[in-house]
């Protein structure tokens, strides 16, 4: 079992290695490699058309590479296709989200857990009955701030309590790994301190990988910064390292976003 | 509330059911019994559509496959079993409990295979080749020159059930109601279940279900030969009413027909489409026999309903949630 072996307290919860992905001439991911240790918050950021999201939908195994590897808890995942990389403990949220709009919230949360608890195929008990799930599936709506709004459907919730709700359905399969992609997207000022008192809460709990725009909430949260810029990582280093490295202020703080 | 309302209109509506030989028997038009059991056959067929159109989003127009599927396989075995030589050494059956498990057989296989290389696809490309197959089943049934061709299959009488006496109209019709009544609260079941929670978690966001680990094909597939087994049940049910069998079982327009009528009863309610069977085969009946041009009015009743009902009949009635 060299795969046990490999699995010591060093190893990376992910680690990718030579990442390239070209749609025609354009290079979307170019020659990438990262990785996010045990517990730690590793944001991603870049302008946009960096290729933050191309590089995501790679992790979870919607696309695939062309060349480079994407180590999995030092399992290499390269080959498996999303659900399977998802049952192993690769959470994510969306950029633009992704609920089943006529579900409630709590419906949503236990599409969560029954997904974690496999055996899907079970066409006669009614998860709507099932007082544990249930109970499991408020606790996490409770943990994002949404345990008032557990009966009211997607489609009732405000834009912020959504992506709230997309955390809690990513945290109820309860996964290893969270990929979360820009989940201040569209929110105010005030929600987007919120979800940022709500990660500090999480972190260290999960390792995560934080794709984001707002710089207030990625300085805050990070362990470490990865700089995206044209597909490359440019830079990688702490908080601090980041601020003070001049191609990264010349690429991207320095400057307006372009559009 | 709207629950006390929903389970009022399903009372109701099974009071309707019930009340239909009575009435008959008291002076009714002997016609109103044969259009109340059509209503109750294609209603089975209805609901299982519904399963998957209304929560799973396969939008198959190739359903009538399984209905004619169904209705051969009865008019198959009971052509070898009346006076035909043996089919492949079996001498037949004319019983019940053995034709009609093995004709859901075969529309489950059928649907097996059909379902597993058209599920590769989904939007107007799984419309078209559902469609497609429905075709090569239409033209393999006219192409049996032995069970009739084009002009289908005489039954010589009805399968026979122990204890229950299907030749009389009135009991068929009250088996017809059981079996409606049953496949209903089966497909509520499943609907209801982890499995249907699954099913409509993909119809609503595929990507947010494969980032949960669910694999969409297997769900997909299973609940396709589910409804395809349910309309092969009324296409079974249908060639023990009618006592004949055609290809037009199969013929596209019947699938067009079983899509309007889930669309009028209300997608994705499960009684829905029985209120829709039985407002369309009522004006169906009501306008043929006033014109033979009847589409006309149907076609843009159809249009309407399908812009502006809100989810049809049902929407109309319990409002819009889906469950």
């Amino acid at each position: 079992m060299t795969d046990a072996l490999l699995q010591n307290a060093a190893t990376p919860v992910l680690a990718i290695e030579g990442l390239r992905k070209s749609f025609g001439a354009l290079v979307a991911t170019d020659n990438v490699s990262l990785e996010v240790g045990p517990g730690e918050l590793h944001a991603l950021i870049g302008p946009n058309g960096a290729g933050k999201s191309t590089l995501i939908t790679q992790i979870c195994g919607e696309i695939r590479p062309n060349a480079g590897r994407i180590l999995f808890e030092g399992r290499d995942v390269t080959a498996l296709r999303a659900p399977a990389r998802a049952r192993l403990g690769l959470g994510r949220t969306f950029q633009i989200t992704q609920l089943c709009p006529d579900f409630t919230a709590i419906e949503n949360v236990l599409l969560s857990i029954e997904a974690r608890h496999g055996g899907s195929f079970d066409m006669l008990s009614n998860p709507r009955r099932n007082a544990a799930h249930l109970e499991l599936a408020r606790n996490w709506l409770d943990q994002v701030g949404l345990a008032a709004q557990g009966d009211r459907t997607v489609a009732q919730l405000a834009h912020g309590e959504r992506r709230q709700l997309e955390i809690a359905v990513a945290l109820a399969r309860q996964p290893k790994l969270l990929l979360l992609d820009e989940p201040m997207a569209g929110m105010g000022a005030e929600e987007s301190m919120s979800l940022t008192r709500l990660l500090q809460s999480l972190k260290r709990r999960y390792a995560i990988l934080l794709v984001e725009h707002d710089m207030d909430a990625v300085f805050a949260l990070a362990d470490r910064i990865s700089v995206l810029v044209y597909g490359r990582v440019v830079f990688t280093g702490t908080v601090e390292e980041v601020r003070e490295h001049p191609e990264v202020r010349a690429a991207y703080l320095g400057e307006d976003r372009p559009c | 509330m709207r629950r006390t309302l929903r389970t009022m209109t399903i009372l109701l509506g099974l009071a309707l059911f019930v009340a239909v030989p009575p009435a008959v028997d008291a002076g009714g038009s002997p016609a109103l019994l044969g259009l109340a059991n059509r209503i109750l056959i294609y209603a089975i067929a209805a609901v299982s559509l519904d399963l998957i159109i209304g929560y799973g989003a396969m939008v198959s127009f190739g359903h009538a496959m399984f209905f004619g599927l169904g209705g051969y396989t009865v008019g198959i075995v009971a052509y070898h079993t009346f006076g035909g030589e043996p089919l492949l050494g079996w001498s037949g059956t004319n019983a019940a409990l053995i034709v009609w498990p093995l004709a859901l057989l075969v529309c489950a296989l059928i649907a097996l295979v059909v379902g597993a290389l058209t599920l590769r696809t989904s939007g107007v490309q799984f419309i078209m080749i559902t469609l497609a197959f429905a075709q090569m089943v239409f033209f393999v049934l006219v192409s049996l020159q032995i069970y009739g061709g084009d002009d289908g299959l005489m039954l010589e009488r009805r399968n026979q059930l122990p204890l229950i006496d299907l030749a009389g109209p009135q009991t068929f019709y009250y088996l017809c109601l059981a079996l409606l009544v049953a496949w209903t609260a089966i497909c509520a079941l499943i609907v209801n279940s982890r499995f249907g929670l699954v099913l409509q978690a993909l119809r609503q966001s595929e990507r947010r279900a494969i980032n949960l680990g669910i694999r969409p094909f297997p769900f997909r597939l299973a609940a396709f030969v589910i409804s395809a087994v349910g309309t092969g049940l009324a296409g079974v049910l249908w060639a023990n009413y009618a006592r004949f069998v055609t290809p037009d079982m199969a013929a596209w327009s019947k699938s067009g027909e079983f899509m309007a009528i889930v669309v009028l009863g209300g997608l994705g309610t499960l009684l829905g489409p029985i209120a829709g069977t039985a407002v369309f085969i009522a004006l169906e009946q009501l306008l043929s026999a006033w014109t033979e041009h009847w589409m006309i009015v149907m076609g843009p009743v159809l249009t309407l309903v399908a812009l502006f009902g809100r989810r049809g009949i049902a929407g109309r009635l319990f409002g819009g949630r889906r469950d």
